[in-house]
């Protein structure tokens, strides 16, 4: 169903404990290059765990354990012998609530960059240009780069944050609910760029919205109580599911 | 008011229909309804002494509050009008640019503003540096456990150590041990070390502050721990951090019995030089007028004027501090 050769990132019997509860079980999922796969479920089914899991977020909670494999390009991130650092260069993330830093536009972007050791002050700008053009954002923001951030509009924010993701040239970007602080026209926009950004991108998105899921996502996996219940085809997910609790759960039966 | 009668309304619609499926489907009689009917009325007129008893004490709880807080603005006021009624005689150019004379009842106290200036920032440069390291270590970096929670015993234990305990450490410690002699860095260092748990409080307080959000935007674009500590966290702390810094250069700059054995002198008519000299201090010089002159009553002005010009002195530094946080606060929001 999916096509084998194309897969960016991969997890291999992943769980997660949170000190002794399991909040992820033995999850095997892959993600393809260049699609957009969804992370569906109702609340607290372990959807945001998964994707912190992939870029090591969780590394952050003190009592959290991993066990199992997240694959990047066939490599376990979780190797002792693999920097965090540098994993989290190749793979970017958005967060739920745009959390541009109180900094100017020009330095939120610039930012990445310039904790990675890029001094070079052309190369800064060029790619400043680049990540803010591939959000959709330059246009507007071209002229006031040196204003703070914290002026922008939520969505304009929201961009920045992906504009910023996109400048360290990750291979995977990792999107937490990233238009569920939106409005529906910034939320569009957002969507809208994820069909642009996924030609460049491999692009995994938790999202509430299911909506959302089969209108932006090639991929959906759904996963219930920290179990991947099911995972395939967009398309098929939400017109033909497998398991009567998908079907459930997209029509709006519980969650 | 209208939501919750109608609510309480709906309450009572509700039981009486719960009362009338009890009776197995039983007609609910119209006597029951009345006697409802009544149970409500009465309710309504118990709400209404309610919410007045209510809105009554809600009146004096508010008046009180209020009085709590005037008090404070209150106890200010008083002192500032005594120290200005008593003291701007005194005050005149040469009271604040000449040394004391005639066995300190004539003369001015250049030295003595001059030296609290001097052990005051040098606290501050002395704890400033230690206690936003420290706030960081344990704020960003220690794991929580029996080592932290005894950092945090004895951090909260030196806040609450006596003044005259630090004085007698510095003394023994950095005059006599250290061999500093009584001098500015003995009497600076005693400073700092008092003015520390502020400072660590204070600038803990303001990293606690610092949404995690910003952690973790920075950590995600591949930033080390300490990246994004020194690039995103400590900006975004300054301003709080700042207020520790004022927080404790005020005590510092106030404090009489830490210097009394550590840096300050009787008299000494000439300024500093060196971080090795002694100093006269204006809150010592207080001290010294107004119990150890050998005229006490001639020079009460001068101790009055002497005093206010301390408050001034602190009152100013905080000044500086406040627009150069708000300063920071307004660069961090509106760009450049």
């Amino acid at each position: 169903m999916i096509e084998q050769n194309s897969i960016r990132m991969a997890t291999r019997r992943l769980s997660f404990y949170y000190g002794a509860s399991r909040a992820l079980h033995d999850i095997t999922l892959d993600f393809s290059a260049n699609r957009v796969t969804a992370l569906i479920g109702p609340s607290g089914c372990g959807k945001s765990t998964l994707l912190r899991c992939l870029n090591r977020m969780n590394d952050l909670i003190a009592v959290g354990r991993v066990e199992g494999e997240v694959l990047l390009d066939g490599g376990n991130i979780y190797a002792p012998a693999v920097d965090v650092v540098e994993i989290r260069q190749c793979i970017g993330m958005v967060f739920q609530k745009p959390n541009p830093f109180p900094k100017t536009i020009f330095d939120n972007v610039a930012y990445g960059l310039r904790v990675n050791g890029i001094k070079d002050k052309v190369i800064i700008a060029e790619r400043v240009e680049q990540g803010l053009q591939q959000a959709a954002l330059w246009d507007e923001v071209k002229d006031r780069l040196q204003d703070s951030a914290l002026g922008l509009s939520g969505g304009q924010q929201q961009r920045l944050c992906i504009a910023r993701a996109l400048a360290v040239e990750p291979e995977v970007i990792l999107m937490d609910e990233p238009a569920s602080a939106l409005d529906p026209i910034a939320t569009q926009k957002i969507e809208e760029l994820l069909r642009q950004l996924k030609e460049l991108y491999t692009i995994i998105i938790v999202t509430h919205n299911m909506q959302q899921a089969a209108r932006v996502s090639d991929y959906t996996a759904f996963l219930y109580l920290g179990e991947l219940i099911e995972f395939n085809e967009t398309e098929k997910i939400f017109t033909r599911p497998d398991k009567k609790q998908t079907e459930d759960y997209i029509t709006g039966r519980f969650g | 008011m209208l939501e919750k009668t109608s609510k309480n309304h709906r309450k009572s619609i509700a039981r009486s229909k719960h009362i009338a499926r009890d009776r197995s489907g039983a007609k609910k009689s119209s006597s029951q309804v009345l006697s409802s009917k009544g149970a409500m009325a009465d309710k309504k007129k118990e709400g209404h002494l309610l919410r007045r008893g209510r809105k009554f004490s809600q009146k004096i709880v508010f008046v009180l509050l209020r009085l709590a807080a005037a008090v404070n603005g209150l106890v200010l006021a008083i002192i500032v009008y005594f120290l200005i009624k008593n003291g701007w005689r005194a005050i005149n150019w040469t009271f604040l640019t000449q040394a004391p004379r005639d066995s300190m009842t004539a003369g001015g106290i250049l030295p003595c503003i001059v030296g609290t200036l001097c052990i005051a920032l040098g606290a501050i440069v002395v704890a400033l540096p230690i206690g936003v390291a420290s706030a960081i270590y344990l704020h960003e970096y220690a794991r929580p456990g029996r080592v932290l929670r005894l950092i945090r015993l004895g951090i909260n234990n030196l806040a609450g150590v006596p003044s005259v305990i630090f004085g007698l450490f510095g003394l023994a410690f950095f005059v006599t041990w250290l061999k500093f002699g009584i001098s500015i860095l003995a009497g600076a260092l005693t400073l700092g070390a008092l003015s520390l748990p502020v400072i660590i409080s204070a600038s803990e307080e303001a990293l606690r502050s610092v949404s995690q959000t910003y952690r973790e935007a920075s950590l995600a674009l591949g930033a080390t721990k300490w990246q994004t500590i020194y690039k995103v966290v400590l900006p975004a702390a300054l301003p709080g951090i700042l207020t520790g810094a004022i927080l404790g250069l005020s005590r510092a700059a106030g404090e009489t019995a830490p210097i009394m054995f550590t840096a300050a002198v009787f008299f000494s008519p000439n300024l500093p030089h060196s971080i090795f000299d002694k100093i006269m201090a204006l809150p010592y010089h207080i001290y010294v007028l107004a119990t150890a002159g050998t005229e006490i009553e001639k020079t009460r002005h001068l101790q009055y004027g002497t005093a206010l010009v301390l408050i001034i002195l602190v009152l100013g530094l905080n000044l500086c501090a406040i627009i150069y946080r708000s300063r920071l606060r307004r660069r961090m929001h509106l760009g450049r």
